[in-house]
């Protein structure tokens, strides 16, 4: 009998958990250059601390791999010396890691309030159309993957996209296929990158 | 007179950011060497005199927070720079940290040399990878010119400063939850009592400080704390970047002393320049998206901790977002919302699930599904987050919606009663976003 008027007593309607593990993905282990990076970085932290180093640790795993798999979060775990559970609890609440493998290109839109104000929504519209995804997909041909980003700190180069680790700023809605044409042909060369590099320009 | 811009002076100029032109023009790490030559009591003594307050948007006093950083005690200390820089509206640690990293870095020596740390370290959003790249490169000059690391200028003072790359977390702006996150954790906020600088990092007395902070430590230490007082009003000491954004001529970060008012900063061609196509100014958010809206009539407030906060808001971290009359209030605070939910770090439940509930009752009344009583409801469920969270994030989530109601109440009803969005504006998506489809 059920102890809740309006809940049914039901074996079906027991909260089960949906928490699934990262598939393990393939064995990991970092080339030679990026465990030398990794061991260099984790000296600037006191020695009983070396899970400082677990975000460092995980970006050297996407750059490897694209993404970060369980077989990797295994390692990072043995490398910092800490649990896999603790791995785990770090790269799934940060967002710039990736879960699961992404596009060539990853194509943040910031879409927080001054980017919105000049066109962020549309921006992200006609991406979406271009390549007919929706923010979180990716499109056919792997090469973007589409999110849409809460603020990157640009605001007076609205609206803003963060490709990978590069900036595009002050992209118009209108220049939306203009600005994948140019991802496709001329890869990250194509993008503007941050305005402050005046020795660039 | 016109106002000489301390910290920005140089930023529009190439090569301002490597170590040979901040030497030759900024008097490059005399700072560092003058602080070096006095007792570190001193230093702090002088910041205190100078009035400097926290430029990462609670405004609180530097010299106070090092004051209280515990010294007697066989841990080692520490200094945090805030370099997280994630409050919508806000990118003036940016241009700091590409434009003048060298300022920052003997900034942090200086403070780490006044609290009695020998390492900082400079905790900066993912998001930045780019200005990483130059922060740490110039880093590693100072250290090759011996302006970091062991025995600096024979005083036998030792420093470390290294960069640590956070992975996308505007929560990781709290103090304590910068300090979880460096310590390789969620970034989650810690219950205060005790506070960083007696157990903050490592749970070692702990300084945490912004980047624009930091910046003004070496021009209080070879100016005097005088110079800075005087260059603003009483207790708003010192050089302030702006950062305004939105619908405005020329965005941009703008250095001011705090007597310049809001409508300068917006209309004055030293600044902004004025609203975009002419259109009318409808609102202004002065301190990033967390804080209360101000009005066309509180213009003429002097844009300072104390004045912006008398005029009913908050100086915060000096992120002016300028609405134009196209902006529609419930939009406003459904698009803020949608922030606020996403980024709450899920530690405490009137944030998570309160930030959330308010999401979707604002799209609920913004696509005009809206029920007379929400409104109502918005303001009672926002109200029942304020001040029960164990960090600011969660007044920072309540208050675009306490204050678009106080403000604009009519634009909600009339959502209601027409039931649809009364102000549709042109640069908005043409198909509006499905509830929760991310």
């Amino acid at each position: 009998m059920s102890f809740h008027p309006h809940m049914e007593y039901a074996p079906a309607r027991f909260h089960k958990s949906e928490r699934v593990l990262a598939d393990d993905g393939e064995t990991f282990a970092y080339t030679p250059e990026r465990q030398q990076a990794f061991d260099e970085v984790v000296t600037r932290y006191p020695a009983d601390r070396r899970k400082s180093a677990v975000l460092f640790a995980l970006y050297l795993v996407q750059q490897q791999q694209g993404y970060v798999s369980g077989a990797s979060m295994r390692f990072v775990a043995s490398q910092i010396g800490c649990s896999t559970a603790d791995v785990e609890d770090v790269a799934t609440y940060y967002t710039m890691f990736y879960r699961h493998p992404v596009g060539t290109y990853v194509l943040n839109v910031c879409r927080t309030l001054s980017c919105a104000l000049l066109g962020a929504e549309r921006v992200v519209e006609q991406i979406s159309a271009a390549l007919g995804i929706k923010p979180g997909e990716t499109d056919p041909s792997g090469m973007f993957t589409l999110i849409e980003v809460e603020c990157l700190g640009a605001c007076d180069r609205a609206p803003v996209v963060m490709v990978n680790d590069d900036w595009h700023e002050r992209l118009a809605p209108e220049q939306v296929p203009a600005f994948l044409d140019g991802l496709r042909t001329r890869g990250a060369a194509a993008l503007t990158g941050c305005h402050l590099h005046v020795e660039e320009k | 007179m016109a106002y000489e811009p301390v910290l920005t002076r140089y930023v529009r100029e190439p090569n301002s950011f490597t170590l040979e032109h901040y030497l030759q023009h900024q008097r490059g790490y005399e700072g560092l060497r003058t602080a070096l030559g006095r007792a570190p009591g001193d230093i702090i003594e002088q910041v205190k005199a100078s009035g400097l307050r926290g430029r990462g948007g609670a405004g609180f006093p530097t010299g106070l927070k090092w004051q209280f950083v515990l010294k007697d005690t066989p841990k080692p200390k520490y200094i945090c720079c805030n370099a997280d820089e994630s409050e919508p509206g806000t990118f003036k640690d940016h241009v700091l940290m590409e434009r003048n990293p060298h300022l920052l870095i003997e900034g942090c020596a200086i403070a780490c040399y006044a609290i009695g740390a020998k390492v900082a370290y400079i905790y900066i959003r993912g998001e930045f990878y780019h200005v990483q790249q130059v922060l740490e490169a110039e880093i590693a000059k100072a250290y090759a010119a011996g302006y970091l690391g062991k025995n600096i200028f024979g005083s036998g003072f030792d420093c470390d400063v290294f960069v640590h790359r956070g992975a996308g977390a505007y929560e990781a702006g709290e103090e304590t939850a910068l300090i979880e996150s460096l310590e390789g954790k969620r970034a989650q906020p810690r219950l205060k009592p005790p506070f960083p600088a007696v157990a903050g990092l490592y749970q070692c007395p702990t300084a945490v400080n912004n980047v624009e902070t930091l910046c003004n430590v070496p021009p209080i230490v070879l100016n005097g704390a005088e110079w800075f007082a005087a260059l603003g009003p009483e207790k708003n000491g010192g050089p302030k970047l702006y950062c305004v954004s939105g619908h405005v001529k020329r965005p941009g970060v703008y250095e001011a002393t705090m007597h310049t008012t809001l409508r300068e900063l917006i209309y004055d061609e030293r600044f902004a320049g004025g609203m975009l196509d002419e259109r009318p100014l409808k609102a202004i958010i002065p301190g990033g998206s967390s804080v209360p809206l101000l009005l066309p009539d509180e213009l003429d407030t002097p844009a300072s901790f104390d004045h912006v906060q008398k005029a009913g808001s908050l100086l915060g971290s000096a992120g002016m977002i300028v609405l134009n009359d196209t902006v529609c209030m419930v939009w406003l605070a459904q698009n803020l919302l949608h922030f606020y939910r996403h980024e709450s770090c899920g530690k405490c439940t009137p944030c998570r699930e309160g930030g959330d509930w308010l999401y979707k009752l604002l799209q609920r009344v913004e696509s005009g599904e809206g029920r007379e009583k929400d409104i109502d409801l918005l303001y009672g469920v926002a109200s029942n987050i304020t001040g029960k969270t164990l960090c600011a994030f969660g007044d920072a989530a309540a208050t675009p919606v306490l204050t678009t109601i106080a403000r604009f109440r009519a634009e909600f009803e009339a959502h209601v009663r027409e039931g649809r969005c009364t102000i549709p504006a042109e640069w908005r998506a043409r198909q509006p976003m499905l509830a929760g489809h991310h």
